[in-house]
């Protein structure tokens, strides 16, 4: 028992242990299937802040175009059970029936060849993970290899978000357009609108989320997790130790988009569409904010911060229609100028010595007064004594 | 002769900066085990010199050939790799990383992507750590986080992470600036001591710290070598008294 106490605080997962708590007990308790809906959508957006916690807070690298590998964790799962959602009996009034709705309003007349292998569900789940980390290994090798970064990254992340946009509202007849793809009832028969239904998909992304913590604290604890910082601060020096620092730029980029998929299509899963507005450059800035608002250096941060600014996001706009998105916009402003780190920097730096101030009287209060016994007096007095021999050390 | 001898051969080598050229058809071979001192005066292009061999700096023409295989066209890490270590002026560490972390980082295993993510804290590491830190003096320092040391100890750390590698060149840039006279005494003894077994280019200005570690001594003026030789003949050469050293 102890022993497992000590590896829960040295590997800090405390805090872990605690959105644990919160997001498997506390909120399926406390709030209605309604709302716990709500909850696991954003839970979904907490995977792309996990990402870039990872990709901005430890590599350095600022994307503003994670909606992308969000859109297309999502669109892969929207494929396939858009295609389960087409058999020919229930689209059978359609003049082709057994493909989409949307490809048969747009005179598509056959299942084109590469929405194929979102028949097979395990090609499916493959392929959510395949594509857009290929896709970001294809950005991130272009651009870190020719030390590309920083503002110009970022511009050409957005870029990338809008032309993901416009094609697929462009290529209506193939990806559903602006609608997105809507209509999804089940994934292997099993149809994900019921009550039960909702509270599996919504335990499975918490799993999956605190999965993607532990992962991600994991690597922040390698050596890699280190040489990212490492390059954020002394670029060069990583480099001139033997380190191609583009490589470990473009893994954190690769390994973002992959959580931010996940994400995606955990996405889908719950809301039942996928659409355009989920991709483009907001949704990616948005996503950016979950991450500053929690902390950009914090795993358990992000999560919070996509809770909180989502929780804002729906209760300013059901209570304040008309004023909601200034309300949002003076909650990422108050935060980001009050405590750049975030959250996690509001606990860090405040609340912990606190709590732990709070907690050292209480137990100084608790104990009995210890009697003057001359080895107290010895280690009290050794006490100052010892400080200026470390302080000294440190000068030499 | 051959250049075979050599651990590095630089031949005529230019880089131009928008017409200026800060190296100037340049030649220069570095023996084994030699300690080699570059001096001249600011603007002389010694830095651009340790920049070009270490890859930071291309070259617009020429040749820098480490035990006879080309660099000029290598990436930088590949330069590392094949056994060029390079400290910059400023001390370049981790300063939010400890001393150890700062050592185990630029230890040469682990060094793709999934490499370091799986790398292991082995006892052959540690046991590396211990050694190199014991070297440059912060042996029992291993846990105080790199940005509390001293301006000196910060530079020692520089060249222990450098030696964690093991180079075969070894290229200091103003390894003492900024250093207390007993922590130059100091640098001067460590230099001496891991040079053993491998060459080292080190630039600097301090004459009487020159004096006391080179084997040859180079001085560059305007891009181009002005006299090469013992500390004596290029002290005693009346073209190094005039453009550096001063009557």
């Amino acid at each position: 028992m102890n022993s497992i106490k000590l590896w829960i605080e040295r590997n800090s997962l405390g805090s872990v242990l605690l959105l644990a708590v919160v997001l498997l007990v506390v909120f399926p308790l406390a709030l209605d299937l309604f709302r716990l809906n709500l909850v696991g959508k954003y839970l979904s957006y907490a995977f792309v802040a996990l990402g870039l916690v990872m990709l901005w807070g430890y590599g350095g690298v600022l994307s503003l175009g994670q909606g992308v590998f969000f859109g297309l964790g999502g669109y892969g799962m929207a494929m396939f059970l858009k295609l389960e959602a087409s058999d020919p009996i229930t689209t059978k009034i359609q003049s082709t029936p057994g493909i989409p709705d949307f490809m048969d309003w747009n005179q598509i007349t056959a299942l084109p060849i590469w929405w194929t292998p979102f028949q097979s569900f395990p090609l499916t789940l493959l392929l959510i993970l395949v594509v857009p980390t290929l896709l970001a290994f294809i950005i991130g090798y272009a651009m870190f290899k020719r030390r590309v970064g920083g503002v110009y990254f970022a511009i050409i992340t957005q870029a990338v978000a809008l032309i993901l946009t416009v094609l697929i509202i462009g290529q209506q007849g193939y990806t559903g357009g602006v609608n997105g793809m809507t209509d999804l009832k089940t994934i292997l028969g099993w149809d994900t609108r019921t009550d039960s239904a909702k509270y599996i998909l919504y335990f499975l992304t918490s799993g999956l989320l605190l999965g993607a913590i532990v992962l991600c604290a994991w690597i922040q604890r390698s050596k890699l997790g280190t040489l990212l910082l490492a390059m954020r601060d002394k670029e060069d020096r990583v480099r001139f130790s033997g380190y191609d620092v583009a490589m470990f730029r473009v893994f954190a980029f690769c390994f973002a988009a992959m959580l931010s998929a996940i994400g995606g299509a955990m996405f889908t899963l719950q809301v039942g569409f996928m659409s355009p507005s989920l991709v483009g450059i907001v949704p990616s800035i948005e996503m950016v904010i979950f991450a500053a608002v929690g902390g950009r250096m914090s795993l358990v941060g992000a999560v919070y911060g996509a809770l909180l600014v989502n929780f804002g996001k729906t209760y300013f706009s059901e209570s304040f229609p008309d004023l909601w998105l200034f309300l949002m916009a003076a909650m990422f402003l108050g935060v980001v100028l009050a405590f750049p780190d975030g959250l996690a920097g509001v606990y860090n730096n405040r609340i912990k010595p606190w709590l732990a101030s709070r907690f050292v009287r209480r137990k100084a209060q608790a104990a009995p007064p210890p009697p003057p016994t001359p080895a107290t007096a010895t280690t009290t007095a050794a006490e100052p004594a010892a400080l200026p021999a470390g302080l000294s050390s440190q000068q030499t | 002769m051959s250049n075979t001898d050599f651990v590095l051969s630089v031949e005529d080598l230019t880089v131009s900066f928008d017409g200026f050229k800060a190296i100037d058809s340049l030649n220069l071979y570095v023996d084994q085990n030699e300690l080699r001192v570059i001096i001249g005066p600011n603007g002389a292009g010694k830095t651009t010199l340790l920049d070009l061999i270490c890859g930071k700096t291309r070259a617009s023409t020429g040749s820098i050939k480490f035990k006879n295989s080309e660099m000029t066209k290598l990436p930088e890490y590949q330069i590392v790799r094949s056994g060029i270590g390079r400290k910059f002026q400023t001390p370049s560490i981790y300063e939010n990383l400890s001393v150890f972390q700062n050592l185990e980082v630029s230890f040469p295993r682990g060094r793709g992507v999934f490499g370091a993510l799986f790398f292991k804290r082995t006892e052959e590491v540690k046991n590396q750590v211990q050694t190199v830190a014991d070297e440059i003096g912060l042996g029992s320092q291993l846990d105080t986080e790199a940005g509390l040391l001293s301006h000196g100890q910060k530079q020692w750390l520089e060249i222990g992470m450098l030696l964690m590698q093991d180079p075969e060149l070894l290229m200091l840039d103003e390894p003492i600036a900024g250093m207390s006279v007993r922590e130059r005494e100091l640098t001067a003894e460590l230099l001496k001591r891991i040079c053993k077994g491998r060459a080292m280019i080190v630039i600097e200005h301090d004459m009487e710290f020159v004096k006391r570690i080179a084997d040859k001594v180079t001085v560059m003026h305007q891009g181009k070598i002005l006299a090469e030789g013992s500390m004596e003949k290029v002290q005693a050469d009346p073209r190094v008294i005039d453009v550096y050293l001063g009557h």
